[in-house]
Formats: C-alpha cells, sequence, structure tokens
C-alpha cells in the first residue's frame, strides 16, 4: 500500500498591540458597547482617507524580525474587493504584491526531536473586519444580524508560511513556537478564544517520496491549536482514505466542526470570490530605512529560543526549568528583573517555578499581573539566604506579601520572622531546655542521636520557630558533651 | 457696475467701505438665485439660513477690526462632491439622497476658518461621471450663455454658478476635465492644480489617483485668491504633499516675457474644431506679442490618455463605489436576504452612467483581465507622465492647448451616444495621468459660446501658470439676460 506524507502550510492572523487602529484614532480596544469605537475613517464614510498608523508598521516589522524576516525597504497596499456587511468600505486594505515582511523562519522539533526550520513566505500588514452579530443562534437561524464596526480596522498583519509541516505534531509545535515569539516580541497579545491569533490550514497529501504536491485543502474557523491539532489528523484521514478509493481530492475551503469533530465542505475554488486586488490609491508606499529597522530591532527582548540557552548554560537549570520559564514571557522579564538583584538563579527559578506560580494560580491572576515587585522578592529571597528569616517564614512572608501587597521588611518585622542567630541570645533558651529534658540529654549523652531532634524541637518551641536551627543543634552539640 | 459681477477685492472694498454689508451680499445672491436658478438650476442644496449667518458673523468682525482675510464674508458655493457637515450632501445620487456627513472636507473648512459664506450646494453628474450635469439624478444645469446647452461636467453646476453669478466663486473637483471643460464651456477661469496640492479629506470619490479639488472664479486673480486659501499639506490625506502653497497672487502680476511656451502638435490634430485651434493660435499670438518664446513641442502617447484614463478611472470608481451598499448610510431597497438588498439598493440607487463604469472597472480589475488592462494602463501612464516630463525638462514652462474640441453642446444631443461624450476630455485627461498642473481662461467665443485656453505646467508649476493665464486673460464677458431667454426658448421656471 501506498504510504502518504502529509504536506501542511499555515497562515496566522494576528491582531496587533497598538493603541489605535490603523487607519485612524480610534481605540482598539477589546470589547465595549457595539459601534462605539468607530468613526466616520473606520466607517468608510464618503469622502474619508486613511492615514497609516506607523505604530502598526512598526509592530509588522517587529514581528518580521523576530521571525527572521527580512524587511522589505519599499512595500505598499492593496485594495481586496469584496461585499460583505461587516466590511464598511466593501474592500479591504491588505498587501498583495508588495508585503512588508518576506522569507522568515521558526525552529520547531520534528518527530525526532531534531531541529526543523519552518519557513515564512510572508508577513503582510492589513485591517481587520468588523462582526455580524446574529438575532439567532446562527447566521442561518437569525431573522436578522447587525453589524459592529468596533473591531473593524484594528490592524492585523497575516503570517503565511511554506508548507513544510509533515504532521499535526509538527504544524502545533509551530503555532506553540509563533505565539510564544509573537508574545515575547510584543506585538500581538495571541489569544485565540478573543480571536487577537487566528489560524487557517492548508493541508496536502502525496505519496512518500514524492515531490509533487497533491491538491490543497484550505480549513477554517479553527478556534485552538488543539482544534487545528484535531482538524488535520481528520483531513489528513480524509483525504487518504479518498486517494485509496480512487476518488479524487476537490480543491475548496473546509471549515472545522467543533462538535462533529469533522470539516465539512464551505466553497469550491471555482466559487471562490475574485478579490480584484488593486493598488490603493489613497495611501503611499512605505519607505522603511535601514535605521528605523535597527531602531525597532533594539526594542526586541531575547526571543525564546535564546533565553532558553543562555537560562541553561549561565543559570544552571534544568531543561524542564528553562521551559518553564521560558512558555511564559511575563515570567521569564519577571526573572530578569528578579536576577539583577539577586544572584542565584537557581533559587529565583525554583521559586517562580513553585510559590510563586503557585500563589498566582490560586489568586487566579494572569502572570502578566503578578502582584508583587521583583525587588521585594530579591530582598526576600536574600533574607532566606543570609539566614535571617528561615524558608518556612520567607514563604509565609510572600504569600502575605500577595495578599496585602505589603512590602517584605514590615511583614518581617510585624509577624516578628527574624531568626534568631544571635548565639548568647540562645545559650539562654537551650540551657533551659536541656534543664527541663534531662532524661532526653542524657539519652543524647548515651549515644542516642534522636535525643537531638527532640531537644531541638523544644528549643524551636520555646523561641516561637525564631531561632536559626543550625545554630541551635551547634549549641546543643557543644553544651552536652 | 453690478455687485454681482464684482470680483472678490472689488467686493472687500465694498464691504470696508461700508456701501454694503456682507449680509445684504449674501441675501442678494440668495434672491438672485431664487430668481435665475429655477432656469439654471446650478443648485441641489440652497443653504440660505446658514448662509446668513455666517455673513453676520463676518459682519461682526469686519466691525470689530478682527477680519480674517480676503475671502470672509464673501459669498461662495461648492459641488456637491465636498461634504459638508450637517448639511446634505449627495454627490447627485439617488444613493446619497439622505447622506447628511458629521464632518467637513478639508478644503471647505479652510474656507470655512477664513469666513466664506456658503450659498449651498451645487449640481454635477452623479459621483462626477460626466461631462454634461446630465448624469445628475437630479436635473441637468443650463449652460447661463444659451440654455439650451450644457454647462459641461460633471462640475457642470459649479461653472454655471460663477458664469451665471449665482456665487461669487465656488469648488468644483477635476478627474479628468471636470474642472477645465465647464469652466471653457461656461466662460470662467478654472484651475484643477496639481495632484496632491490640495486635500481630498471629505471630497466623495470618483478615481482617487486621479480627483482633485479646483476653483472656479470670475478672473484670474480671484481663482489665485481662492487656490491659496484652499492648498496645502493635510494630514488627513497621506496623498496631500507638503509642497508649500506658492505666491499665486504675486504670480499673476510677474511678466511673461521671456517664458517659453509649449505648444504640443498632438493637441490640434483631428477631431478638434478647426475654430477652437484658430482661438488657441490667437492666445499664441497674443503670448508671443508680450514678449514669450511659442515653442511647438511633441507628447506622442497622448492618444493613449483617453484609453487609459477611462480604465484607471473606472477600476478606482468601481471599487470607491462599493462602499454604497444600503448597510450603513444612504438609501436602502430592503429585501429578505442580503444578496438581494445589495443588488436592489445599487440598482436602483446608481444611474446608468455610474453603472456603466463600475461594470467596466470591476471588467478591468478582474483575474485574467487585470494585466491586459489595468496593468498594461499602469505602464501607458508612465509613458505618458514620461512625454512631459522631457518637455518641462526641457526648458518649457507652460503648455497651451485647446480644452475640449468646440465649445459648448446641445442638452439631450450626445445623451446616446457616450463615446463622443467622452471624446470631449481628450484634450484635459492627459493632464490628470500626470498629475500635471492645468488652468482654463476664456477667450474667445464661438457663435456666442465662451471659448478658453488651457495650460499646462509642471507638477506644482501653479505660479508659472497664473502669470501665463494673467497675460493671456481678457476681460469677462456676461452671458446673455436669462430670463429673456428662457422666455425666447420657451424654457419653463
Ligand atoms: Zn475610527
Amino acid at each position: 500500500m501506498t504510504e502518504f506524507q502529509t504536506v501542511i502550510g499555515l497562515e496566522f492572523h494576528a491582531e496587533l498591540k497598538t493603541k489605535t487602529k490603523i487607519f485612524c484614532s480610534c481605540p482598539t480596544t477589546f470589547a465595549g458597547e457595539p459601534n462605539t469605537h468607530v468613526c466616520p475613517v473606520c466607517l468608510g464614510l464618503p469622502g474619508v482617507l486613511p492615514v497609516l498608523n506607523k505604530r502598526a508598521v512598526e509592530l509588522a516589522m517587529k514581528a518580521g524580525l523576530a521571525l527572521n524576516c527580512q524587511i522589505s525597504p519599499f512595500s505598499k497596499f492593496d485594495r481586496k474587493n469584496y461585499f460583505y456587511p461587516d466590511l464598511p468600505k466593501a474592500y479591504q486594505v491588505t498587501q498583495y504584491p508588495l508585503p512588508i515582511c518576506k522569507s522568515g523562519y521558526i525552529t520547531v522539533p520534528d518527530a525526532d526531536g531534531n531541529e526543523k526550520n519552518i519557513r515564512i513566505n510572508r508577513i503582510h500588514l492589513e485591517e481587520d473586519a468588523g462582526k455580524l452579530v446574529h438575532s439567532g443562534e446562527s447566521i442561518t437561524t437569525s431573522n436578522y444580524s447587525l453589524p459592529d464596526y468596533n473591531r473593524a480596522a484594528v490592524p492585523l498583519i497575516e503570517i503565511v508560511s511554506e508548507p513544510d509541516m509533515a504532521s499535526a505534531e509538527e504544524a502545533k509545535a509551530f503555532g506553540d513556537k509563533l505565539k510564544l515569539i509573537l508574545e515575547y516580541a510584543g506585538v500581538s497579545d495571541v489569544k485565540m478564544e478573543q480571536g487577537s491569533l487566528r489560524c487557517d490550514v492548508n493541508i496536502s497529501l502525496m505519496p512518500k517520496g514524492s515531490d509533487k504536491l497533491g491538491t490543497k485543502v484550505e480549513i477554517k474557523n479553527l478556534n485552538s491549536f488543539r482544534a487545528m491539532h484535531r482538524a488535520i489528523q481528520f483531513e489528513e484521514d480524509r483525504q487518504r482514505r479518498m486517494i485509496e478509493r480512487g476518488e479524487k481530492i476537490v480543491q475548496e475551503t473546509r471549515t472545522w466542526d467543533e462538535g462533529s469533530g469533522q470539516t465539512l465542505s464551505m466553497r469550491s475554488k471555482e466559487n471562490d470570490h475574485d478579490y480584484r486586488y488593486f493598488p490603493e490609491p489613497d495611501l503611499v508606499p512605505t519607505v522603511i530605512t535601514p535605521e528605523w529597522i535597527e531602531a525597532v530591532r533594539s526594542e526586541l527582548p531575547e526571543l525564546p529560543d535564546k533565553r532558553e540557552k543562555r537560562l541553561k548554560e549561565e543559570c544552571g537549570l534544568s531543561y524542564y526549568d528553562c521551559a518553564q520559564i521560558v512558555a511564559t514571557p511575563a515570567l521569564a522579564f519577571f526573572f530578569d528583573e528578579v536576577a539583577k538583584i539577586f544572584d542565584d538563579k537557581k533559587t529565583i527559578a525554583n521559586w517562580l517555578i513553585g510559590d510563586v506560580s503557585r500563589l498566582i494560580n490560586v489568586a487566579e491572576k494572569e502572570y502578566e499581573q503578578i502582584p508583587i515587585a521583583a525587588d521585594d522578592l530579591a530582598y526576600l529571597l536574600e533574607q532566606a539566604k543570609s539566614g535571617a528569616i528561615n524558608n518556612n517564614s520567607a514563604k509565609a512572608v510572600l504569600e502575605e506579601m500577595f495578599a496585602s501587597g505589603k512590602k517584605p521588611a514590615e511583614i518581617i518585622s510585624e509577624r516578628g520572622f527574624a531568626q534568631i542567630s544571635d548565639s548568647s541570645a540562645l545559650e539562654e533558651a537551650v540551657k533551659a531546655v536541656i534543664e527541663a529534658n534531662a532524661k532526653a540529654a542524657e539519652d543524647f549523652r548515651a549515644g542516642k542521636q534522636q535525643a537531638m531532634g527532640f531537644l531541638m524541637g523544644q528549643v524551636m518551641k520555646a523561641t516561637k520557630g525564631q531561632a536559626n536551627p543550625n545554630l541551635v543543634k551547634e549549641l546543643l552539640a557543644k553544651m552536652l558533651k | 457696475m453690478s455687485i454681482y459681477d464684482m470680483t472678490i477685492n472689488q467686493l472687500q472694498q465694498q464691504l470696508n467701505d461700508k456701501n454694503i454689508s456682507s449680509y445684504e451680499l449674501t441675501k442678494k445672491y440668495l434672491a438672485r438665485i431664487e430668481e435665475i436658478d429655477p432656469v439654471i438650476h446650478a443648485y441641489i442644496t440652497v443653504t440660505p439660513e446658514a448662509a446668513l449667518e455666517a455673513a453676520k458673523a463676518s459682519d461682526e468682525r469686519r466691525a470689530r477690526g478682527e477680519l480674517i482675510g480676503d475671502l470672509d464674508g464673501i459669498p461662495m458655493a461648492l459641488k456637491d462632491i465636498f461634504c459638508t457637515d450637517g448639511i446634505l450632501t449627495t454627490c447627485a445620487s439617488k444613493i446619497l439622497a439622505n447622506f447628511v456627513p458629521p464632518y467637513n472636507a478639508t478644503c471647505w473648512q479652510r474656507l470655512a476658518d477664513v469666513g466664506a459664506v456658503l450659498l449651498g450646494k451645487c449640481n454635477l453628474d452623479e459621483f462626477a461621471m460626466g461631462s454634461s450635469t446630465e448624469n445628475s439624478a437630479y436635473f441637468a444645469t443650463r449652460n447661463p450663455f444659451d440654455i439650451e446647452r450644457t454647462p459641461g461636467g460633471s462640475s457642470g453646476g459649479s461653472a454655471a454658478a460663477v458664469a451665471a453669478d449665482l456665487a461669487a466663486y465656488t469648488l468644483g473637483t477635476d478627474t479628468g476635465g471636470s474642472v477645465r471643460q465647464p469652466a471653457h464651456y461656461c466662460g470662467v477661469v478654472g484651475i484643477k492644480p496639481t495632484y496632491g496640492l490640495i486635500s481630498r479629506f471629505g471630497i466623495i470619490p470618483y478615481a482617487s489617483s486621479l480627483d482633485q479639488a479646483g476653483v472656479f472664479a470670475k478672473n484670474v486673480y480671484d481663482c489665485a485668491t481662492v487656490l491659496e486659501a484652499v492648498s496645502g499639506h493635510d494630514e488627513k490625506d497621506s496623498t496631500s504633499t507638503p509642497y508649500p502653497i506658492g505666491d499665486y497672487r504675486g504670480a499673476c502680476q510677474r511678466d511673461v516675457k521671456g517664458m517659453k511656451i509649449g505648444m504640443p502638435k498632438e493637441f490640434f490634430e483631428e477631431g478638434i474644431d478647426p475654430r477652437t485651434i484658430e482661438i488657441v493660435k490667437k492666445a499664441a499670438e497674443k503670448f508671443a506679442a508680450a514678449g514669450a518664446e511659442v515653442i511647438e513641442v511633441s507628447l506622442p502617447h497622448t492618444k493613449y490618455a483617453l484609453p487609459a484614463y477611462y480604465v484607471l478611472a473606472c477600476a478606482e470608481a468601481s471599487s470607491n463605489l462599493a462602499r454604497y451598499d444600503g448597510v450603513r448610510y444612504g438609501v436602502r431597497v430592503d429585501k429578505p436576504t442580503l444578496e438581494e438588498i445589495f443588488c436592489a439598493t445599487r440598482s436602483a440607487g446608481f444611474g446608468e452612467e455610474v453603472k456603466r463604469r463600475i461594470l467596466l472597472g470591476t471588467y478591468a480589475l478582474s483575474s485574467g483581465y487585470y494585466d491586459a488592462y489595468y496593468n498594461k494602463t499602469l505602464q501607458v501612464r508612465t509613458l505618458i507622465k514620461e512625454d512631459y516630463d522631457k518637455v518641462f525638462a526641457s526648458g518649457i514652462d507652460c503648455l497651451l492647448t485647446p480644452v475640449t474640441p468646440g465649445p459648448a453642446f446641445k442638452l439631450g444631443e450626445m445623451l446616446d451616444d457616450p463615446l463622443t461624450m467622452y471624446m470631449t476630455d481628450v484634450c484635459t485627461v492627459p493632464i490628470n495621468i500626470a498629475g500635471l498642473a492645468s488652468m482654463v481662461v476664456p477667450f474667445a467665443d464661438i457663435e456666442g459660446l465662451p471659448v478658453g485656453v488651457q495650460l499646462i505646467g509642471a507638477p506644482f508649476s501653479e505660479e508659472k501658470l497664473f502669470t501665463a493665464a494673467s497675460a493671456v486673460e481678457v476681460p469677462r464677458r456676461l452671458p446673455p439676460d436669462i430670463l429673456k431667454q428662457a422666455v425666447e426658448k420657451g424654457v419653463e421656471r
């Protein structure tokens, strides 16, 4: 039986994190009452003209640089014409022959765990459409639909990969990595559930070893990477069965139906729109100088691949710890902040992955809203390391920092967490415990090591846990000689 | 001298001497509109209340000695393609029969800021598509010099309003000749400045890469005054250039002596009325007599301009007019499904010529035809531009040509013959295609109908145009009595 090779290309739409829309000064804020973030320009009233948001260009450049693309010194906009009520001008301003970024790549692990480069064909800048609010459950069961143009003309980038992925796993790895890189670059919120990141799949099958691509099918309406993964697997199977039955694959657009777990035909190639692209005469070409590129590049933080390597090499962290931190940009940036002040990076990593993450989860907060300051955590870790407070106290302090927002020094002093590390102060207590527990003292002298633990516990109890345990042990050993 | 016949400077003198107030002047214009316009049909909308209010405010400024400039208190009008905040803006289309914009076109805002008094909005061919105003969804405008003839188009209402003294000056737009051809037919001065000199913000687009606002005035100097007020970069229009506004009034006083005037031979070939050619040659003699050098030049790609214009303009129009779908504003024809709403609204809302151009443009951009039409046309556009670049680089200051093949044609004469109608634009479209500056000055007449000459300059050479235009300008000719014409020709008011 013929073995088949799956060929997958992906297209992503990411909403750019600008304050204002791509061609007007309306806010891009998510949600809001319908049609409140609109003006004559984004409503496409007669006679208005677009003015390109410079920040949108810079964020697109940033995305391009983060994805190893070439930035075009000269790009321009085109009109993509089609009628739909969510499209106020009946054309979308996008980029067709001359996109802002070209030829990039992302590195992902392949099936054997080796590094594989997935190429990016292009990134282009465009405007989003509005959305239709249906009176019923769906468009087919509604009596009417109302357009909401709040999202119309929010800047988007479309990222188009080459057909370089061979499996649902690779596609998912590409998606995860792309999302992470865009997040690090600060280009987009990349929230699939809110629609700020959207994904379409192009998939075809060909006999293994062949270099002749099969007929491709496009899959839309994928609301998560999980859905993408499932849709690819479904489609691989569907196409393979069709080929095996000797049926011809039709070039078409299919939609993923989450409920039934299958892809359904939307429209065939013949019924595809003719978008009648032509140069947008209302905008001048975008000219990008090398200086501008460098200025934008300097805004980029350290990106995931490099960061993971650094954490592994410089901080001696395990692969698992690195991956945990790098996977959450806010946590990684917080790590860097703390590490500027407190130099035991391994300890920082343990705390961040452990208690800090736990408390964030308990508080049902996002990592973007870590409610403690980096220098406060650094102070706390320093206190624990120097022995000024013990580890359990440090955890309690952290908890209270999360709860009350108080400074660690304040909490330590209020709750009397400061460890007694002064031997003259402890001597009294140790002496008293030995006197009160003569039997245990005898046992210890007789060589029963367990008695030490009991005596230490008594000292800790007498000092309300504030005694430095190492010092207590030392004193007990000395006095019981 | 009648107050209506006065230039802007003369009117300012009257106002300053307190012979008349802006309020009274505005009332006089409104009265004349009421009397004459039922014959001419220059206006779609007249705005008496707003006009009188603006005039009153101007009088108050004058009394306080806070006059803003030479246009303060002067009554004027706009082609109904300029968006006017709170005032109906129809573009002479049924589809915008109820459209009241919440913003001003930048060039109107600039005039309002210097105290202009808006009398109303002038008729045009629907969406500026036409050469006679007969494509207006409302009515055709009549030529004041012969009310059985067209004032030209598409800015026919604006041109007729100045010619018939229904406004001191007006603004129009010119995509392929829509200011210059009606200026020529109506015996007024008209300028289509360089693409990018006047902001397009708030002007309802026909073909974005060709559209440019222009001015109609009673003489060259008035035209310069208005152009200075409306020009200049606008941050709301990315295609408006930061080129500094020229001293156009100063240029009117300069000597034409030593200027090199080119006569492109391709503009004097078949299809042009020999009487028109004679008139342009007379103008050349006048230049020569004033000390300018007249030189024959060649623009070999001129013949491709008209077809190129129709591909480009229609392609852009097909996209620009797609937004009129009945969803957000304007007129909607309600139907059970979305596609039916789109079709019914657009079928009912657009006139025949608009539909024809949308179809032409859609075809030219369709996959499979794009390269043969649109792309080819872009190449032709480059060739035409290069022709002009070469001529201007050779030291020519401006070109002198006919405006159209002949004088104003009769209303209805070309309605069934769109191709002949398109031919009237043959001398004006190359200028829009090449993005140049151009101006029309009335110079003579053929059987009582005004005939102008066209001056063409390199991009942003408007000062030279004003110098040349002032040298060739003749005293303004007034149209025959319009009410008498109406009686004689049996035209009902
Ligand atoms: Zn807006």
